[in-house]
């Protein structure tokens, strides 16, 4: 044997030692280095969770009558994963099954996809986890589900069995859709918050999408049941490590008060139709009117009573799923965004309703407003001339007629002498902005902080506001004849670019008269202005406005009540506010509300607006004008604010004022001319006490036996 | 009566000479025969520990795997035991027939109605009574002991083999080859491949051969690859050994899984009989080919080292064996088993550990699985055959 032979052995045994080091290497790696990590990844391989939904708590009205409710129903589901093992990817089995259901196909097919497969987002997908069963429906009639489960072997993967599901009674024909908002399955999105974490969400809850569902949801949804299982490679349970049971979720007591709300629900619709139809007595009528809200609230704590928004949609949509088509027309433009809740989520220039606001400007500049002003037709002020928009009187009235007939002309000429004041164009380093501030102080541009999410803020088109647009349109503006599509270079769009290009920074004189009679770029939401009315009705406290009152306990005992909070106070003195409260009684009894109210037997106190909206419909006309009634109730003691908006609804008084008179009707018990204080749905106002459960977790309506 | 009387006294005398200091039972590498015994010992354990609770929750015999494998183990020994008696330069003259039943049996396996498919390679020949045998590892055998015998041939004056042993040689391992490629059985494929190019190495052929292997192992696995010579299910394996996610269901699902289950092992294991990964089933085939699994998470670090520790001194005595020989077969013999031995097990742990690309080739010593323990014994056999009879 050669010397060759001997060594090349041995280098085959150091290359042999060196493999079995590399062994020793990489298990030391694996064991003791990643050993923690791949211990979790064992842990998460072997253990799932089978989640048993908390029931949900429910919405009661003030007197305890439930708007959302859990109730039982044949839900019919289908399970993912079954689905994508058979052979035609599931058409066949979801064909079958939408003839069942007497659905299309599409739509079947839209909610079995996941959200988000392939990168596309099919409207109506499924936004849950591919291993939890997907519901198709949650009210199967009993005959569908027999049928599924008699011929289950043309069904696989779909099962049909009583379960809980959330339902919203709508009791007496109550709505309330914007208010109680919605449920759906928990998002990849809303896991990740960090609010999640602390709640303990889990990836399998439903919980609140919309509305007070959304806002209380954490209460509401209760805590998941989790039980933890060892499972093997097929799934199969070897083992059971934890099991908590479900903790039912707390019950939400409101303030709204379902009879009235559905009161002011028809009232609102009622609104629109007369709008639509052409108010009797409108010459400018009919009108678009392609939407409205109206709201209801208790002046002295800011509770509300009521919220309404038109147009509205079923709020059981969801439970027997969403189709395709319901989908898309909840936020359609031509459907006019029922799933908007206009109460708080549209902000449009408040018109004339905007004048308690500028009387605490006028009043603070040092204005008599005992005193006479003129009231011309129009004005002119620098190369424009402003008109009255809505009632006009020429000549030397008291400030009281001229809120009651709201009178524009005198505020043009009260604003411009202010602006000049403040310096005009070439402002002044700490101009008086009276206006402003009164209107800063009135939280106009902030929102009310009311217990529903999604609230928009309005716009305060102050200094600085108008500073802030200026430098987010200069270059529009200043690259005109470039930048803006040819149809709209015309020369007097060119010129208006023009000036704004030069000095669009500046508050300028229309802008200052424009302001102080609500016009212009300033908004408001119905909400803000139901805000602020009942803080001239209560003597001038803003609240903010609340809906929830309390959280039960699923036995009925009180977990915590809601307390009405104090944001701030008008910015006026006892004289001022005295005046106000005067001018908006003259308002109906001698003013631009005059005709809705006559012959009430309670006095009401309002104002109306007539709000001026740039832009165009989709069907090329102009934007009509936007319908204000903001009103109290009873006058001497202030009790309700009721105010509504009709978006493109002409005037205040024709389009909202009768509606206002059925609601005010309703909540003070009026038949004609007398009042009968039991027919009241609120006799001696809204009730203080709360409605209780009995430990069984049934209700107890206020003044009732159990039901 | 004399006549049983006087066998008696034979055998006994025959025991009592063999623990004689010269004696055949001395004469063994003992520290050897306590690794293999040790091993062989573990190996029952983990089949048990593998098998029991899947078995028992399934409403069977828990010990299924046990007593068959206890079965193998002792046919396995007693294979061994006969191989290391019989002396190994006799066997030179056995080899070709042992050589023409291992290359009809690779023959018989591609006959359908005969060879039977188990993991896509078409390996194995199933017998009544729920056995089967798996040609390919006797070839093992079969192809180093013929190599070494052509190699070990010299004429008058020759040092080193020429370029026709050489070439003999390569034929004698080349056509089993390439009845197992077609199988096909790449794991056994690579094993048998690199035990050739050591045992080239060591019988002192010129390094050109060895170069040359070398190169035409490289050129063949990527033609091999462009041709698609490869199966598609081995080159999803391959690519899950790249890339785990690549084929997360199947085959690097497998990987991960294995993974998962030897790390969470930690350094002192979840107790024999406690692993939740392998009561879980996790790992498939983890009986046989992920057998190191088992040891991984119920022994942890200290059990899967010791393990890899004991095949590491299998293999020292292998190569000392294979220096000690007294003549080249001996060391061609030797040396070949310790380099098949040696790529076995590193395929086989590298495969569970992410290593080494997944193929089916079972753990020596441990894995379930008859075929491949009595070769491996037979293996074993040859070693001692070759220890006791060195000068």
């Amino acid at each position: 044997m050669s010397e060759r032979s001997w060594r090349r052995l041995v280098v085959v045994q150091v290359l042999i030692a060196s493999m079995m080091l590399a062994l020793m290497g990489r298990l030391y790696y694996m064991q003791i280095a990643s050993g923690p990590m791949y211990n979790a990844a064992a842990l998460d391989n072997q253990s799932r969770d089978i989640i048993t939904p908390a029931a949900r708590g429910m919405i009661l009205d003030d007197k305890g009558v439930p708007l959302a409710m859990e109730r039982t129903g044949l839900v019919v589901s289908i399970d993912y994963t079954t689905l994508q093992k058979q052979k035609d990817g599931g058409k066949d089995v979801l064909t079958r099954l939408a003839k069942v259901l007497g659905t299309k196909y599409a739509t079947v097919r839209a909610r079995t996809t996941l959200c988000g497969a392939g990168g596309t987002s099919v409207t109506g997908c499924w936004n849950g986890s591919p291993y939890q069963p997907i519901p198709l429906t949650q009210s199967a009639n009993p005959d569908t589900a027999l049928q599924i489960i008699e011929h289950s072997e043309q069904f696989p993967g779909v099962t049909a069995e009583p379960q809980g599901f959330r339902y919203y009674p709508e009791i007496g024909g109550t709505n309330a859709a914007h208010i109680l908002g919605y449920i759906g399955q928990v998002s990849a999105d809303e896991l990740k918050s960090p609010s999640a974490q602390t709640t303990g969400l889990h990836q399998y809850d439903i919980v609140g999408k919309a509305g007070l569902e959304y806002q209380y949801d954490p209460e509401l949804r209760g805590q998941s049941g989790i039980k933890q299982v060892v499972v093997d490679r097929t799934g199969a349970i070897t083992k059971v490590v934890r099991n908590t049971p479900a903790v039912p979720g707390d019950h939400l007591v409101t303030s709204i008060d379902s009879r009235v709300q559905k009161v002011v629900e028809d009232q609102l619709a009622a609104a629109v139709a007369r709008a639509r139809a052409g108010a009797p007595g409108d010459p400018l009528g009919p009108h678009q009117a392609d939407g409205g809200a109206a709201i209801v609230m208790d002046v002295t704590n800011g509770r509300i009573i009521a919220m309404a928004s038109y147009p509205t949609y079923d709020p059981n949509i969801w439970a027997n799923g969403l189709s395709v088509k319901q989908a898309k027309s909840l936020f359609s433009e031509t459907s006019h965004v029922p799933a908007l809740n206009r109460a708080i989520q549209t902000a449009l220039a408040p018109a004339s309703t905007f004048k308690v606001v500028s009387l605490a400007a006028a009043s603070a500049a040092g204005y008599n407003l005992n005193a006479n002003y003129n009231c011309p037709a129009s004005l002119r002020i620098g190369d424009r001339t402003f008109t009255n928009f809505e009632g006009e009187r020429p000549g030397l009235i008291p400030m009281r007629t001229a809120i009651a007939l709201s009178c524009d002309t005198v505020w043009y000429q009260i604003a411009y002498d202010m602006w000049v004041r403040d310096g005009g164009l070439t402002p002044k380093a700490h101009p008086a902005d009276y206006f402003f501030k009164a209107a800063k102080a009135y939280r106009i541009g902030q929102r009310t902080g009311v217990d529903l999410p999604s609230e928009v803020a309005g716009r305060l088109a102050d200094r600085q506001w108008k500073i802030a647009w200026y430098n987010a349109n200069k270059h529009f503006f200043c690259n005109y004849q470039k930048e803006a599509i040819p149809a709209q270079r015309t020369p007097m769009l060119i010129a208006i670019a023009k000036e704004n290009c030069v000095d669009g920074m500046k508050i300028r004189a229309g802008d200052a008269v424009n302001f102080a009679i609500g016009q212009g770029d300033t908004t408001e939401t119905p909400i803000q202005m139901a805000q602020i009315y009942a803080a001239v009705a209560n003597g001038g406290t803003l609240w903010q406005p609340t809906i929830g009152r309390a959280i039960l306990k699923p036995d009925g005992t009180l977990v915590r009540e809601i307390k009405p909070k104090k944001l701030g106070r008008i910015p006026m003195n006892a004289k001022t506010l005295a005046f106000t409260q005067n001018a908006l009684r003259a308002v109906v009894t001698e003013g631009t509300a005059h005709y809705p109210f006559i012959g009430f037997p309670i006095s009401v106190s309002a104002k109306t607006g007539t709000g001026e909206v740039y832009g165009t419909n989709p069907d090329g006309s102009a934007k009509d004008t936007t319908s204000w009634l903001a009103t109290y109730a009873p006058t001497e003691k202030p009790r309700y604010v009721v105010v509504m908006m009709v978006s493109q609804g002409g005037t205040g008084s024709l389009t909202g004022g009768p509606s206002v008179r059925k609601i005010y009707e309703a909540l003070f018990g009026i038949k004609g001319s007398t009042v009968n204080p039991a027919d009241s749905l609120l006799p001696g106002g809204p009730p203080t006490a709360l409605p209780s459960l009995t430990s069984a977790g049934r209700l107890v309506p206020l003044g009732g036996k159990p039901k | 009566m004399m006549m049983s009387y006087s066998r008696q006294t034979r055998v006994r005398d025959r025991f009592s000479h063999a623990l004689e200091r010269d004696g055949i039972i001395r004469q063994m590498d003992l520290v050897l025969i306590a690794a293999v015994i040790l091993l062989l010992a573990i190996g029952a354990v983990l089949v048990s520990a593998g098998t029991r609770n899947w078995y028992a929750s399934a409403g069977l015999d828990p010990n299924y795997y046990l007593k068959r494998h206890l079965i193998n183990i002792l046919v396995a020994v007693s294979l061994g035991i006969a191989t290391m008696f019989f002396d190994y330069r006799l066997l030179k003259a056995y080899t070709p027939i042992l050589w023409v039943i291992a290359f009809l049996g690779l023959i018989a396996v591609l006959i359908p109605g005969i060879g039977s498919t188990i993991n896509g390679a078409r390996a194995w020949i199933t017998l009544p009574g729920g056995y089967s045998v798996e040609p390919g590892e006797f070839a093992k055998v079969a192809v180093i002991t013929g190599m070494a015998m052509l190699l070990a041939e010299r004429r008058e004056g020759e040092k080193d083999p020429k370029a026709r042993d050489v070439t003999q040689a390569l034929l004698i391992a080349a056509l089993p080859m390439l009845l197992i490629m077609l199988q096909p059985d790449l794991g056994t494929a690579i094993i048998l491949s690199a035990s050739v190019v050591v045992v080239i190495a060591i019988s002192g052929a010129s390094w050109k051969w060895i170069a040359g292997l070398l190169l035409l192992a490289c050129l063949g696995s990527i033609g091999a690859v462009k041709l698609h010579v490869l199966h598609d299910y081995q080159i999803k394996r391959l690519q899950s050994f790249v890339d785990p996610n690549a084929d997360p269901q199947q085959s690097g699902y497998q990987l991960r899984q294995s993974r998962i289950t030897i790390g969470s092992g930690g350094l002192t294991g979840k107790g024999l009989y406690k692993g939740p990964q392998t009561n879980g089933r996790f790992v498939p085939e983890q009986q046989t080919d992920f057998i190191f699994t088992v040891a991984g998470e119920e022994l942890g670090f200290v059990g899967s080292a010791g393990i890899i520790g004991l095949f590491g001194i299998v293999l020292w005595r292998a190569g000392r064996i294979a220096r000690r020989s007294s003549d080249l077969f001996g060391r061609l013999v030797s040396g070949g088993i310790m380099a098949w031995f040696a790529f076995q097990i590193f395929e086989n742990i590298g495969m569970a550990m992410g290593l080494m690309p997944m193929t089916g080739v079972p753990l020596p010593f441990l894995s379930y699985g008859g075929t491949s323990l009595f070769a491996v014994l037979i293996g074993i056999g040859l070693l001692e055959n070759v220890h006791m009879r060195r000068s």
